[in-house]
């Protein structure tokens, strides 16, 4: 895929596969192009180059920041955006969601008096509510204490469990090592790396040799420079 | 579309202060516009010190006015606040407690008296302004002339007939009163026939040559002199004033005031509350999700639209409703009523919704769509003739851009029969409406970047 705002290339040439069930994790420094690449999977945005082949299921998006009514309840929410999605029951679908989400004792409660987590939690369900076999979810922790960030992840896993294909963008590296089964390494718009965490670490100690004694993500960033980025 | 109306609406419930100045803060605006334009500037207050003689009357042309008619037409026309003295009035002045003061000194109706006799005399009033605020001295200058010269011309329409009068006598003749008793004034007619039948008895002559110019002197300045009583009458008022209403015809103040409100209302609920909305889409992230398949940017934008529409006819009608208490409204014309507010609402909504989707955040849109509505709207209220040609073609040009002032001209006619037709300004509010919504939906394209 190739993005271009004006003179600046967003995106290029970016290209890769995900399977059922994985996690995939779309690493790098602010300003990589995460987003945009995410919100081009979405349909959010066109491409100027390159295609999107997503196979029979929907692509259910969960923005970095929660697209919520904050002045409407949790259950309110849900049903709203099951009734856009023209579900069938659109209650039935809600219930659902309540289970999944774990929210079902504060359906009640309007979303803006909820915490980050809780909040970004029931993004995720409006995300899920198209039952998508692909999740798109850009930088799904930012803004959440550990504990809620556990949480989420638990809640993420448990999709991809099901067979659910997971894309996740963060510049937590830390983060993407440890709940991603991929890493797709994006700089200035470039994909610099594409593989498992383990062959990440081995490129980093073999492109970043003076780095590879330090922690993964000071060994990451000497990775990036060495890549002259 | 109705799940989007319903979540607007439960949103707009979930929000009550913000539910209530968004219906009470246009009420108030609307309700003190209306007040406005319905009434007139307050009297001015005016200290009064009249001197005349109580039992003195004002005398012309064998007709007596009261001296408490002169004083009860002067109180008539400002508030009077009655002075004993000059120096009291002079006080009440430099005080502020008064905008000025009016003397009316002693010898006045003796002098106006003078005006229809042969010697007459010059009737002087005094008026102490305090000339310290501009504003407050040509608003005085203003009334005390308008006063002075009511009375100047209705003294000077009793001299005129009295001046026609003494014609009269020198033209026909008869008895000219004086000082109880009376001169008989023989006229210019009577001394032609005299002279006349004088004339024959005349031999040929010089002095016959002379009686017969006399004569016919006598004669030319009697039928001529005719023509000069209606002169002098005309002199009181030399231009008559014939009113020709053009240009439409005006409303009555009261339905004028009562369509400004409705308007005031319609167009701040609409604007406001669709510019509010449609930013609340994109303030709270959910723009994208919800033009990503779930609903098309156009359904959204008419969504808006009609969430405008609805509001606002409920608080326009509930405030017509309201206003029917004070003052009769004809609920006959309701159909009238009804498309006047949809039409209006729909185009108010269309330009909130163009404004909506100028920023990102709910305060800076609502900022902007006040910043835009009010101007316009007190604008769309300058009458013709008040300000110079070149600005009133610039203020035409502006409120023919936005809603406001066709909504106004519709409801205007929708409320009464008389106040125009209701179709051009409905026209106007439609092509307003469709050019606002494509603007709105052009500026829609910015919300799609993330």
């Amino acid at each position: 895929m190739v993005k271009r705002f004006g003179e600046r290339e967003a995106l290029r040439g970016v290209s890769f596969e995900a399977s059922p069930g994985e996690l995939l994790a779309v690493i790098g420094p602010n300003g990589a192009g995460k987003t945009t690449l995410l919100s081009i999977l979405a349909g959010i945005q066109g491409a100027d180059g390159g295609d999107v082949e997503t196979g029979d299921g929907a692509v259910g998006w969960v923005p970095q920041q929660a697209a919520l009514y904050r002045r409407l309840t949790v259950e309110e929410n849900l049903l709203l955006f099951a009734r856009l999605e023209r579900h069938e029951d659109p209650r039935a679908s809600v219930e659902e969601m309540l289970e999944l989400t774990g929210l079902g004792e504060r359906r009640g409660e309007i979303v803006a008096r909820l915490s980050g987590g809780n909040q970004q939690r029931i993004n995720i369900a409006i995300g899920l509510l198209s039952r998508p076999s692909v999740l798109l979810l850009d930088e799904p922790s930012v803004g959440l204490d550990p504990r809620q960030r556990a949480r989420l992840w638990e809640f993420v896993a448990g999709l991809a469990g099901g067979g659910t294909t997971v894309i996740f963008s963060t510049h937590d590296i830390q983060e993407a090592e440890r709940y991603g089964n991929r890493m797709l390494v994006l700089a200035d718009g470039e994909a610099l790396f594409d593989g498992a965490a383990d062959e990440l670490r081995e490129a980093v100690r073999r492109e970043a040799p003076e780095a590879a004694d330090r922690d993964f993500e000071t060994a990451f960033v000497a990775y990036l420079q060495h890549q002259g980025h | 579309m109705r799940w989007l109306l319903l979540k607007d609406l439960q949103i707009l419930r979930r929000s009550p202060l913000q539910a209530v100045l968004l219906v009470a803060y246009p009420v108030l605006i609307a309700v003190l516009v209306g007040l406005a334009v319905s009434r007139g500037p307050e009297k001015p207050r005016v200290a009064l010190l009249n001197e005349v003689p109580s039992n003195a009357r004002v005398s012309l042309s064998g007709k007596r006015l009261p001296s408490a008619n002169v004083q009860r037409r002067i109180c008539a026309k400002v508030e009077c606040v009655h002075v004993d003295s000059r120096a009291e009035a002079l006080a009440e002045v430099e005080s502020g407690s008064v905008m000025a003061a009016l003397i009316l000194p002693e010898d006045l109706v003796n002098k106006i008296n003078s005006l229809a006799t042969l010697s007459p005399g010059t009737p002087k009033v005094e008026v102490l302004v305090n000339e310290s605020d501009p504003l407050k001295a040509s608003v005085v200058d203003d009334k005390i002339e308008a006063l002075l010269a009511r009375a100047n011309l209705t003294l000077a329409k009793r001299i005129a007939v009295e001046g026609s009068r003494y014609l009269n006598l020198v033209i026909e003749g008869g008895n000219l009163p004086v000082l109880g008793g009376g001169i008989h004034i023989l006229g210019l007619e009577a001394s032609a026939h005299i002279l006349e039948a004088i004339e024959p008895a005349l031999p040929p002559g010089p002095l016959k040559v002379a009686l017969s110019q006399v004569t016919d002197f006598a004669r030319q300045a009697s039928e001529n002199l005719d023509i000069a009583g209606p002169l002098i009458t005309r002199l009181a008022q030399p231009i008559a004033v014939e009113k020709v209403a053009v240009g439409g015809s005006s409303p009555p103040l009261e339905t004028f005031a009562i369509a400004v409100a409705a308007t005031f209302s319609l167009a701040f609920v609409a604007v406001l509350l669709v510019a509010g909305s449609l930013a609340l889409e994109r303030e709270e992230n959910a723009y994208p999700r919800l033009t990503r398949g779930l609903v098309s940017t156009t359904a959204l934008l008419g969504e808006k639209v009609l969430l405008g529409i609805v509001v606002g006819l409920v608080v326009t009608i509930l405030m017509l409703a309201g206003l029917t208490i004070f003052v009769p409204l004809e609920w006959g014309r309701f159909a009238l009523w009804l498309a006047a507010i949809v039409v209006g609402g729909a185009s108010l909504a269309a330009a909130g919704a163009a404004l909506g989707a100028a920023a990102r955040e709910v305060r800076a849109v609502s900022l902007l769509a006040f910043m835009v509505t009010l101007p316009v709207a007190f604008l769309s209220l300058v009458p013709s003739g008040t300000v110079g040609q070149g600005l009133y073609d610039a203020i035409k040009v502006i409120t023919a851009l936005f809603p406001f002032k066709p909504a106004l001209e519709a409801i205007t006619a929708a409320l009464e029969a008389g106040n125009g037709g209701v179709a051009t300004p409905l026209l106007h509010l439609a092509i307003l409406g469709l050019a606002y919504a494509v603007i709105a939906r052009l500026a829609l394209r910015r919300f799609t970047r993330v």
